[in-house]
């Protein structure tokens, strides 16, 4: 179903300083750096400080809207923070973007859950929510310090970041021509209650799980709205390594062009929530207005949500206003193994 | 201290920084007062949000913290003056104890300040880091 | 103004594992008045300074205890609080209790029991006397407090690392002829510099130690005191003085404006300047807490307290020597009690009583600062 007129009215990311080289991980657990490299195309993943988690990088993410957008915070109605490594179990970590931001209290908010696709499936509800007029403006966040244990092989991307959306009917960026979402019950990665690291079905997590999803509803969206590949000039896939996205891509018909901008794994990693909404944020920073940009995240468990994004004439305005992808990607700093297991609790210190 | 009122009676100040403003006189102030020691009795005293950006005027590299800020250590501590006057004292982050220095140009960023312990809460507030060039 | 001291008493000092809170100040009190040649029954009032007994040995209610433990109920006997100078503080209150007439012979003492806590335990009590909310909730410690002073004051005014850890060596010198003083071990400049690091640029020989003791003195109005003794040591100037609680309030980093303000009215009470100064005890609980000091009393410019130092100044012998005692530093810091034991310490000197380290001088001070620098204390002593 097309829609109209509500679309993204700003976003911001935010990125931690830390990272920390394929090479250096593989060292300590006898992985070959060299085939983990070429066979998942990643280099380096972001770490996040000490003192940061998926909270704080909301915030910063949030922050980042809330100027290149300049609206009054206090007209956001709802926000909702979609994360797999929330710093409560129970206590929302949507309230305290919700005061950190200055938009509490006349608002909704709410943390979301599901997996890498948490931070879209909280879009899609702004967009109803806008759509109906009950809000003027939603925030719609992804951030995570995702964590995988440590030696699996999910150590290597599993990575910390965030990004903000603001949607809304005016001052838009970008407008959102619709949106399809594909959802079954797959198995494919979990963490229960109490358990410090996920555990995934391995190869298990390929076809059935992120292929499958991630194909269908970009089909769906693509038939919904009556376009083809062609038709966009970027397109943006979750990407839990370099090579998931590049063989969707090529199964649904794209080519190399319109995917590479938006891939950003290989540099800073899974960040799980942040992953495709990230990508798409490094295109938004490019895009020219008239452009179509094709999102479709993906969350295990498992599910997908497609969107077809048109960048409106507001895009020149904004640029500049924050920093951009690139400019927290370019700022970075390695740390050794022994600090980065420090900094993410890998040690066990007794308190 | 930190038990749970007394964090969430200052949490919009430590989240955004917001200080108090003496109408009678102008001063600001961070941390807030509720009088103005200049005006005293005629302090005509309400919110203020800052702007968060500053220049270090002193800090220190702590080595020895307290129990909670152990896994931090070693952090810079500094004190602050804000562009628009008032001074506080604020953790540096983002920033190696070899790179700060009196003069340095910073602004608030928005990170754990510290947590009640494995099962308690976790308190956030306002850092500080370098200002990118 | 006059107010006679007519005895002082001390307990050792260091980590006095098999002594307790009350028995320390008990000690301390009967040396004084054995030294006074007073009877327990002549004792009109106590005032007792300390810190954090509710925090150190779980014990608030301390005015009570002691008096009690003492066997001098039912007089009266009251507690003060000034964080690192509550000693100062309750020297001062027993002195107005004496000029206003209401007393004639009390005694003051400081006491404080802090090893019966883990360290960690006592570095965070101590850092109570900083601000909660918005210095030591944010990670701020009691030496990195002072640790941005003295950043702030190299910064200022060029004192050299070197120079800080040279009032180290010194008060560990002086210490060696103090039998109360904790550590009686000479220290270098290289031993400071290289002792593990605490607070960049302060190291834990720049630190004070933590310490259990308890100090007395004997206070008698002018007249009563000549019933005990023909030469007593006359407290001839007091000055207390505030300023705001942090740190980062103040108009000035490396000045501490309270211990100006309560020496300006010291030297206007004893009718004094700094130049008449001939010994005095000042508040080295860091290297460059006495640097301050000898600054702020107005003994040397403000700027010039490291070079002072360098140069010999406040040695023994020079031109005023600072903290013959030891100091903070090498005699120990047990917080409440520092304040009465500086006030000892220049009796002692003022008597000819100071074996080992003994100056000569007719006319000294004391200088308690309790936090950062909220609060400052001054006290002038006159030979009688």
């Amino acid at each position: 179903m097309k829609l109209e007129g509500v679309g993204i009215v700003g976003y911001g990311v935010y990125i931690p300083r830390y990272r920390i080289k394929v090479e250096e991980i593989a060292k300590i657990w006898g992985g070959d750096a060299k085939s983990i490299s070429n066979g998942l195309k990643i280099f380096e993943k972001a770490v996040a400080d000490y003192d940061e988690d998926a909270a704080t990088i909301a915030v910063e993410a949030a922050r980042n809207a809330v100027r290149m957008a300049s609206i009054d915070p206090k007209d956001i109605g709802a926000i909702y923070v979609g994360s797999e490594s929330h710093p409560y179990t129970v206590k929302p970590t949507a309230t305290i973007v919700a005061e950190a931001i200055g938009a509490s209290p006349e608002l909704t908010a709410a943390d979301y859950e599901f997996a890498c696709k948490a931070g879209t499936a909280g879009i899609q509800t702004c967009m109803g929510l806008v759509a109906s007029n009950i809000i003027k403006y939603g925030l719609a966040i992804g951030s995570d310090t995702a964590q995988g244990a440590p030696g699996d092989a999910l150590e290597y991307t599993a990575s910390s970041g965030g990004v903000a959306y603001i949607i809304g009917k005016d001052k838009l960026i970008a407008s959102i021509e619709g949106t399809y979402s594909y959802t079954t019950d797959t198995p494919d990665f979990w963490r229960k209650e109490g358990q410090p690291y996920p555990r995934h079905g391995g190869r298990f997590t390929g076809a059935p799980a992120f292929f499958k999803h991630v194909y269908n509803a970009s089909i769906g969206l693509m038939e919904s709205l009556n376009l083809k590949p062609q038709d966009f000039d970027y397109a943006v896939f979750h990407q839990p390594n370099g090579k998931f996205p590049r063989k969707v891509a090529k199964m649904l018909g794209f080519t190399i062009e319109q995917i590479e901008e938006g891939i950003l794994v290989d540099k800073i990693g899974n960040t799980y929530s942040g992953s495709s909404l990230m990508g798409l944020a490094a295109v938004l920073d490019k895009a020219e207005s008239g452009e179509r940009i094709m999102l479709t995240s993906f969350g295990s468990g498992a599910g997908s949500d497609s969107f077809s994004i048109l960048v409106e004439e507001g895009i020149k305005k904004i640029r500049g206003k924050v920093p951009s992808v690139e400019d927290y990607i370019k700022r970075k700093k390695y740390l050794d193994y022994a600090t980065y297991a420090k900094l993410r609790r890998k040690i066990k210190v007794i308190s | 201290m930190s038990n749970v009122p007394r964090f969430w009676r200052n949490l919009k100040r430590r989240y955004n920084l917001i200080g108090t403003k003496c109408l009678n006189c102008n001063e600001l102030y961070f941390p807030p007062r509720q009088l103005c020691p200049k005006c005293r009795r005629a302090s005509k005293i309400e919110d203020v949000q800052l702007k968060g950006r500053g220049e270090v005027l002193t800090y220190t590299i702590i080595h020895s913290a307290p129990k909670r800020f152990e896994g931090q250590t070693p952090y810079i501590m500094a004190i602050i003056q804000l562009e628009e006057g008032p001074k506080l004292t604020a953790q540096i982050v983002d920033c190696d104890p070899t790179e700060i220095d009196i003069g340095m140009k910073v602004e608030m960023v928005f990170r754990r300040i510290q947590e009640d312990g494995d099962a308690g809460l976790i308190y956030y507030g306002y850092k500080f880091r370098p200002i990118a060039n | 103004m006059k107010v006679a001291i007519i005895g002082v008493g001390l307990t050792r000092f260091g980590e006095l594992w098999e002594t307790s809170f009350s028995h320390l100040f008990v000690e301390a009190g009967a040396n004084a008045l054995r030294d006074a040649g007073v009877d327990g029954k002549d004792v009109e009032a106590i005032f007792v300074g300390n810190m954090s007994a509710g925090r150190f040995v779980d014990q608030e209610h301390i005015s009570c205890l002691i008096a009690d433990q003492a066997g001098l109920n039912p007089i009266p006997a009251t507690r003060i609080e000034a964080a690192c100078a509550s000693g100062g503080h309750a020297l001062r209150q027993g002195i107005m209790s004496i000029l206003s007439g209401f007393h004639d012979l009390v005694v003051v003492g400081g006491v404080e029991k802090m090893t019966d806590v883990m360290t960690e335990s006592t570095t965070q009590t101590l850092a109570t006397a900083a601000d909660q909310e918005w210095e030591a909730f944010l990670g701020m410690t009691f030496p990195g407090l002072y640790a941005m002073m003295a950043r702030r004051h190299m910064y200022e005014f060029g004192t050299t690392r070197e120079q800080l850890a040279l009032v180290s060596v010194k008060n560990h010198r002086n210490a060696i002829h103090n039998p109360y003083a904790q550590y009686h071990v000479e220290i270098t400049v290289d031993d400071v510099l290289n002792s593990p690091i605490i607070a960049d640029p302060l190291r834990l020989l720049d630190c004070s130690p933590i310490t259990d003791g308890a100090a007395c003195v004997v206070l008698a109005s002018e007249r009563k005191a000549r019933e005990y003794t023909d030469s007593p040591i006359y407290i001839t100037g007091s000055g207390q003085a505030t300023s705001t609680l942090s740190l980062h309030s103040r108009k000035q980093i490396p000045v501490v404006d309270s211990t100006i303000n309560a020496a300006k009215e010291a030297y206007k009470r004893a009718g004094k300047s700094p130049k008449d100064i001939q010994v005095a005890e000042v508040h080295d609980a860091f290297t460059i807490g006495e640097i301050m000091a000898i600054e702020n009393l107005g003994f040397f410019n403000i700027g010039e307290g490291g070079k002072a130092t360098e140069e010999g100044e406040t040695e023994i012998g020079g031109k005023i020597p600072v903290n013959t005692s030891g100091g903070l530093k090498a005699k120990g810091h047990p917080v409440g009690a520092t304040g009465v034991a500086q006030a000892v310490e220049i009796v002692l000197q003022l008597r000819g009583d100071a074996k080992g380290r003994q100056v000569d001088a007719d006319i000294g001070l004391t200088h308690n600062v309790g936090g950062s620098g909220g609060t400052a204390v001054v006290h002038i002593y006159e030979k009688g």
